[in-house]
């Protein structure tokens, strides 16, 4: 035991000597290193950490290589989207004002807007109709999208909530709710509404896209569409793909609570209330208490005369209504 | 009291159509092939979407709607012979109680099929029952068209409970398992005081209840038009106009149902010429009431002849579906009327004739209601294809159209082959009743 307990005692010295080597060497290597951490650290911060807010709403700092991306899955995006869609954009109500005066049936707004919403050809969620009221009226053009209703019969009927009102006055539908029914188009008195009866235009391109409720894209087989108001170029400030293609003026946008709309042509932003007063604005069959949020000019001083040739087609319509 | 030997030839005479037959097995072979060539032409629109029917952007509703409305309507037949004849104390209509409770129930399960093939995503049915809309009358449609099945059912259950047991009995040459079911639907009838004061009760409790629920699926269904601002479907008088067109094809139904029944099933002696007779007048009686209901619907546009209101009318009047319109208000509805007030008119054959007529124009009364309106909308149709303007069925439609008519006739086929198609215990307490 004795034996045992002198032995470190000899070789204490060397021992000594040696440990005091290596703590030496490990303490300057400790402290370069930390100040290399220091050092490194500082220059980090100017672009490599960022700030994240957690759910808890409390702001953080981190290092950008230590986030990984979430991945929102196809359906997460399309809850979010569907939800967005139906939510509308507060504190906005839309009007739009069609000045007929200005109609020379150009169909830009037609094509702008099939092309946006990938319709098929026979497909109109705006369509120029040759209009002529009774026999002795002059007939003129008429561009109808949906009136979107205050007070919208195709709301009230659908069964299933797949067609809603929103705060900003958008009536949209939600394809991947709509059952197919179709109660809405007997409902609607304008015509508006259209159904993909066939394969739609697109669908092998559009096959992977998240469907966005405010485009109505992809369009789906089986369902309901219709005018949207181009929900989705409103929510990022942009003015609706036809009031945009219009090469004559014929369109204004704007915000009823504003009182200001946009004409799409000239970008000319004129008081809403004064251009219906100064142009005796109207409404398509107000007398069925639809309330539309689409208001017209009345087609005088036309800058071109109704064409000859389409005068056959308004002239059929007004046969049949007048027998 | 009766004799027992004269109770055993009504039980023998009324069990004798339970058994299998050549004329069966044609029949229901024949029905088994084309039910299947139509879900054939089903397939093709599930996979081809509605574009392999005529419809379009603007008559978005055709042949399905029309078939729906007169499934609907045909169906109603059974709470007017089983619940307002029964109530009112007309014994002459309880041998056919049956046969219209069958008819009705057929017809109103089938219903429900025929508003599927016309959705444009079926498997999506459930989105009604999820996330269904009170203000939507297709909430109410189906909520009351199902309230209606399920009394029908039971219309037709409790009253052959103690024929069940007569089954049971009675037929022992049939396969054991069809027994064991003819034992466990006569849920241990005995006869007893006790038992068929049950009966009797629950029958007149569900006979109340089902007038209104009968009423409520004929004027919600009408309200699937009414509630738009469509012309010619805008008005005030579409749910009576709709009640009373259905109790004109249900009767119709009835009648040819007891032809064939009758003459195929040797049961002369149980629906009789004066059933026959007492049919016919009935026929009349709702004819007429419909034919108020047609003149009052036409004739008042038709004298103001407002802008929109005129299209449509000279369209229907004197237009394209002229043909068609005067058809069935002559040949589907007056001249019936007139030929029934001849008692020789109202024979079973003479009869038979007629109600074909009458049926067949039930029919195109339903397309002559849904096609032409959707035809006149009130902004021109125009920049579209030639055939959204005019609706033209299609073959594949028809076929799919036609199939549910196929399915009830499979359905009251087969129910003639497993149940007495008209009471045998009523028909033996009847002769009891006479006799004392």
């Amino acid at each position: 035991m004795s034996d045992k307990e002198e032995k470190p005692k000899k070789k204490t010295r060397r021992e000594f000597l040696q440990e005091l080597g290596i703590v030496g060497v490990g303490s300057v290597l400790a402290g370069s290193a930390i100040f290399a951490g220091i050092n490194y650290d500082k220059k980090k911060k100017q672009g490599d950490r960022i700030k994240v807010l957690t759910a808890e709403n409390e702001l953080l700092e981190i290092e950008k290589s230590d986030t990984t991306k979430v991945q929102k899955s196809k359906y997460e995006n399309l809850t979010l989207l569907q939800k967005e869609g139906r939510d509308g954009i507060a504190g906005k109500r839309w009007v739009m004002v069609v000045d007929l005066s200005k109609c020379k049936n150009a169909r830009k707004c037609m094509s702008a807007c099939q092309g946006a919403h990938h319709l098929r050809p026979e497909q109109h969620h705006i369509n120029v109709l040759k209009m002529q009221e009774s026999k002795n009226t002059a007939p003129f053009y008429m561009a109808k999208p949906c009136q979107h209703c205050d007070n919208p019969p195709c709301v009230a009927v659908c069964p299933v909530d797949a067609t809603f009102k929103r705060q900003d006055g958008i009536v949209l539908i939600d394809n991947e709710r709509c059952i197919g029914c179709r109660f809405c188009i007997a409902a609607c008195p304008y015509s508006a509404r259209v159904f993909n009866w066939a394969t739609p235009q697109n669908e092998e391109e559009d096959k992977d896209k998240t469907y966005n409720v405010e485009l109505n894209v992809p369009q789906r087989k089986g369902t309901i569409s219709k005018c949207l108001f181009s929900a989705d170029r409103l929510r990022e400030g942009k003015m609706p793909y036809c009031v945009s293609a219009c090469p004559n003026g014929v369109y204004y946008f704007g915000d009823e609570n504003e009182d200001a709309v946009t004409n799409g042509t000239t970008k000319e932003t004129v008081r809403f209330q004064k251009l219906l007063a100064d142009n005796a604005g109207y409404q398509l069959m107000p007398e069925l208490g639809t309330k539309p949020r689409v208001y017209y000019l009345p087609p005088k001083d036309r800058t071109l005369p109704f064409k000859d040739e389409d005068k056959p087609e308004a002239e059929e319509h007004l046969e049949n209504k007048n027998g | 009291m009766l004799d027992q030997s004269k109770i055993d030839k009504i039980t023998s005479d009324l069990l004798r159509h339970i058994r299998l037959n050549n004329k069966f097995v044609l029949w229901m072979g024949f029905l088994g092939i084309s039910f299947v060539v139509c879900l054939y032409a089903y397939t093709l629109q599930l996979k081809e979407g509605l574009s392999v029917t005529g419809l379009g952007d603007y008559v978005s509703w055709g042949m399905y709607i029309a078939n729906f409305v007169f499934f609907v309507a045909t169906s109603l037949i059974g709470m007017l012979i089983s619940a307002v004849l029964g109530l009112s104390g007309a014994k002459w209509a309880s041998p056919l109680a049956r046969i219209a409770e069958i008819i009705a129930l057929a017809f109103a399960a089938v219903a429900g099929l025929v508003i599927v093939s016309d959705m444009g995503h079926p498997e999506r049915l459930l989105n009604v029952f999820m996330y269904g809309r009170l203000q939507s009358p297709i909430v109410w449609d189906v909520t009351v068209v199902s309230i209606y099945v399920v009394i029908s059912a039971l219309l037709l259950y409790l009253p052959l409970i103690p024929d069940m047991k007569i089954c049971y009995d009675k037929l022992d040459k049939v396969p054991k398992f069809q027994r064991n079911i003819y034992k466990i639907l006569s849920l241990n009838w005995n006869g007893s005081l006790e038992q068929q004061r049950i009966i009797k009760q629950s029958t007149r409790i569900l006979a109340i209840l089902i007038i209104p629920v009968a009423l409520a699926i004929h004027t919600v269904t009408s309200w699937l038009f009414a509630a738009t601002s469509r012309v010619g479907w805008d008005s005030s008088i579409f749910g009576p106009y709709f009640v009373t067109g259905a109790f004109v094809s249900g009767t119709a139904a009835v009648i040819i149902a007891m032809y064939i029944y009758r003459k195929n099933y040797r049961l002369e002696d149980y629906i009789t010429e004066l059933h026959f007779d007492k049919m016919g007048k009935l026929l009349v009686l709702v004819s007429l009431v419909y034919l108020y209901f047609n003149l009052n619907e036409f004739m008042v546009p038709g004298y103001k002849m407002k802008k929109f209101d005129a299209t449509h009318l000279n369209d229907l009047f004197a237009g394209s579906h002229a043909a068609m319109f005067w058809a069935v208000q002559i040949l589907g509805l007056v001249l019936p009327i007139l030929l029934l007030l001849f008692r020789k008119m109202r024979k079973p054959g003479p009869m038979m004739i007629i109600a074909l007529f009458v049926i067949v124009g039930a029919w195109f009364k339903r397309y002559i209601i849904v096609v032409p309106t959707m035809e006149h909308p009130y902004l021109p149709i125009q920049n579209v294809p030639i055939n959204f303007k005019i609706y033209s069925p299609t073959i594949t439609e028809t076929l799919i159209t036609i199939a549910p008519i196929i399915l009830v006739l499979i359905i009251i086929t087969v129910l003639s082959k497993l149940v007495p198609i008209i009471p045998i215990q009523e028909t033996i307490e009847h002769l009891e009743e006479e006799t004392k």
